[in-house]
């Protein structure tokens, strides 16, 4: 037998008890990294390679408001720009679904929109039939699987933001993107609906390359300032981010969650260590009293609290990065959530969190030890 | 350093515990000399501070004043660290209770004061061995405590006491939750660690018949030495 031996057997001693707060450290890191996982999920914008090129123009005054189609003639001119499509959500409700549609519709112009979405995989002949076709779409593999789409088929939509509805005809079905969801369609056909308004929702360019992302963004900005439709240009990341802000709320919501989550196992793992430390108080004084020192005492201790801790955070830690790798989040979460990546850096966090619940826990119990004397712990015996 | 002929040399012991505004006198003024080999009973009524003697002699509490010389340490200046070092190398503790660790095998029990030391493996093994077998207890070895009989775990425990070779034993009512037969057996390897292996034996007891094992016995009452 050696000392790491005599640790080991100590804490295995009371296996129901060992079970149930390791599992109620690894359940609560488990809560703790899906946690994370879903504020990362929120809050970062995902980025494919096409995203460090694309520029979204939209209304200077709110996103809600259209902006003229004229004004393509306009940004085509600008030095720097390799391409430009409308960009249109249509927000609708498609058939079956009551009262929320997890995927977005947008309008757009096909022939434009090859270098916009460079990133779909698409058959080339499907690419054909969606421009030829004015009252056609493209579907995102996930939501053609979700459904159980295919080429061919129909999908109707009821407007929820525009006062038409739309029906159209899959052309074909693209993957690769990093959000493989959307459904995009005509914007002409669009137009048609209503009335040809000569408005679109937003603008999507295409710089030439990133260095000349900023200077294309403020060659845009700039060509409409002091037009009747002001835009605010900005890359793709910081259009995002935009939303993001929005999420303040939510942000301080799962961090004052995982603040508890975090508090709650902190009170496990002290109770537990207490319990088991009182437990063997006579032993302790017994090991005094054979000549082991208090440092030594407090390095069982200290071990026993920082085992149970570490054996909490590889059960609850490795499980999430274990299931959150093999799960397909998207199919569960409806495509709510679409990566649902447990990061290093959460891992890196979860260990950390355990680890000093680890120390934290052993504390109470290390100053009760040193505090006693052989005797007083003794006096417990007989 | 030459061992000295008086194994233990008390002077002028006292020990005062304060409980609140009440102090109460453990050990009033103790003067006792102990020899090397020798078997002494403690005797007295519940609360005579016999214990609390037992306790400063082995280094596991101090005195309020007064010298305590073990082997030629004064014992009471040593301080935390120095006074487990010393306890582990000089002083065996066998108690009522047993108190062996539940989850460590009897071998392994007895090995634990000896993972203190520099021993390698297979020496810790030899001496872990050399013990159980005096207390006749070697094919007991691998039995956990709850597979021992209560005579039984007290032979493991005297083994443990006895397995880093100290010069000292102490043994607080080590009878005190045994059975008769058991009794006379844990008191007879006390005796023969005393008679045959020249250990200092110093056991506390109020029972005569246990008493009469010893080369010697004193009485305290009320923290004084009366006879």
């Amino acid at each position: 037998m050696n000392l790491p031996g005599f640790i080991i057997r100590n804490a295995f001693r009371n296996k129901r008890r060992l079970a149930l707060s390791v599992s109620s450290v690894a359940a609560s890191l488990f809560l703790l990294i899906t946690l994370q996982v879903a504020l990362r999920e929120l809050t970062n914008p995902i980025s494919d390679e096409g995203s460090s090129l694309r520029i979204i123009v939209r209304n200077k005054v709110s996103l809600a408001q259209p902006l003229p189609a004229r004004q393509l003639q306009t940004l085509e001119r600008i030095p720097g720009i390799v391409t430009v499509s409308p960009f249109s959500f249509y927000g609708g409700l498609y058939k079956g679904d009551e009262k929320f549609t997890s995927f977005a519709q947008f309008a757009v112009d096909p022939a434009r929109t090859g270098l916009l979405l460079a990133d779909a995989k698409i058959p080339k002949s499907q690419t054909e039939a969606w421009i030829a076709d004015q009252t056609s779409c493209i579907v995102g593999q996930m939501t053609a699987d979700r459904y159980g789409l295919k080429v061919g088929d129909r999908m109707q939509f009821t407007g929820q933001i525009y006062p038409c509805d739309l029906e159209l005809k899959i052309a074909g079905i693209y993957h690769g993107t990093a959000d493989d969801r959307n459904v995009i369609f005509h914007q002409k056909y669009l137009d048609e609906l209503l009335g040809n308004p000569g408005t679109v929702g937003t603008w999507w360019v295409r710089a030439a390359s990133a260095a000349e992302v900023p200077l294309v963004t403020d060659r845009i900005n700039r060509a409409f300032a002091n037009t009747s439709a002001e835009v605010r240009a900005e890359s793709e990341r910081a259009f995002v981010l935009g939303f993001v802000s929005m999420w303040a709320n939510i942000k301080t919501l799962i961090g004052g969650i995982s603040i508890v989550v975090i508090f709650a196992l902190l009170l496990v793992t002290v109770s537990t260590m207490s319990m088991a430390i009182r437990e063997r108080f006579r032993e302790l004084a017994i090991l005094k009293a054979l000549g082991f020192r208090r440092r030594e005492l407090f390095a069982f201790i200290l071990a026993e609290s920082f085992g149970l801790a570490m054996g909490g955070a590889i059960f609850g830690a490795g499980g999430a990065w274990v299931v959150y790798h093999l799960i397909n989040i998207q199919k569960l979460t409806n495509g709510l959530f679409v990566m649902f990546e447990v990061t290093p850096r959460m891992m890196g966090l979860a260990f950390s969190v355990a680890a000093l619940l680890g120390v934290l826990a052993a504390i109470a119990p290390m100053l009760t030890v040193a505090r006693t004397s052989v005797v007083q712990g003794l006096k417990t015996l007989d | 350093m030459a061992v000295p002929e008086n194994i233990v040399t008390i002077r002028n012991l006292s020990k005062i515990y304060a409980k609140g505004e009440i102090q109460v006198t453990a050990l009033d003024n103790i003067s006792l000399d102990l020899a090397a080999g020798e078997f002494l009973a403690l005797m007295g009524p519940s609360g005579s501070g016999k214990s609390t003697l037992l306790h400063i002699i082995a280094g596991i509490d101090r005195p309020t004043s007064g010298e305590c010389l073990v082997q030629g340490v004064d014992v009471t200046k040593l301080n935390e660290s120095q006074l487990a070092d010393w306890r582990n190398q000089n002083v065996g503790f066998v108690f009522q209770t047993f108190n062996l660790i539940p989850v460590l095998t009897a071998f392994e029990n007895v090995e634990l004061p000896l993972l203190l030391t520099r021993l390698g493996r297979a020496q810790r093994r030899r001496q872990v061995q050399a013990a159980l077998e005096l207390v006749g207890l070697a094919d007991r070895a691998h039995h956990l405590p709850k597979q021992l009989s209560g005579g039984q775990e007290q032979r493991v425990a005297i083994a443990r006491a006895l397995v880093t070779d100290p010069q000292i034993v102490v043994a607080d009512e080590p009878t005190g939750n045994l059975d008769s037969h058991s009794a006379q057996d844990v008191l007879g390897i006390l005796q023969s660690l005393s008679r045959q292996a020249g250990k200092t034996v110093i056991l506390v007891t109020h029972d005569p018949k246990v008493a009469a094992f010893g080369s010697r016995s004193i009485h305290l009452e009320k923290g004084e030495l009366t006879r």
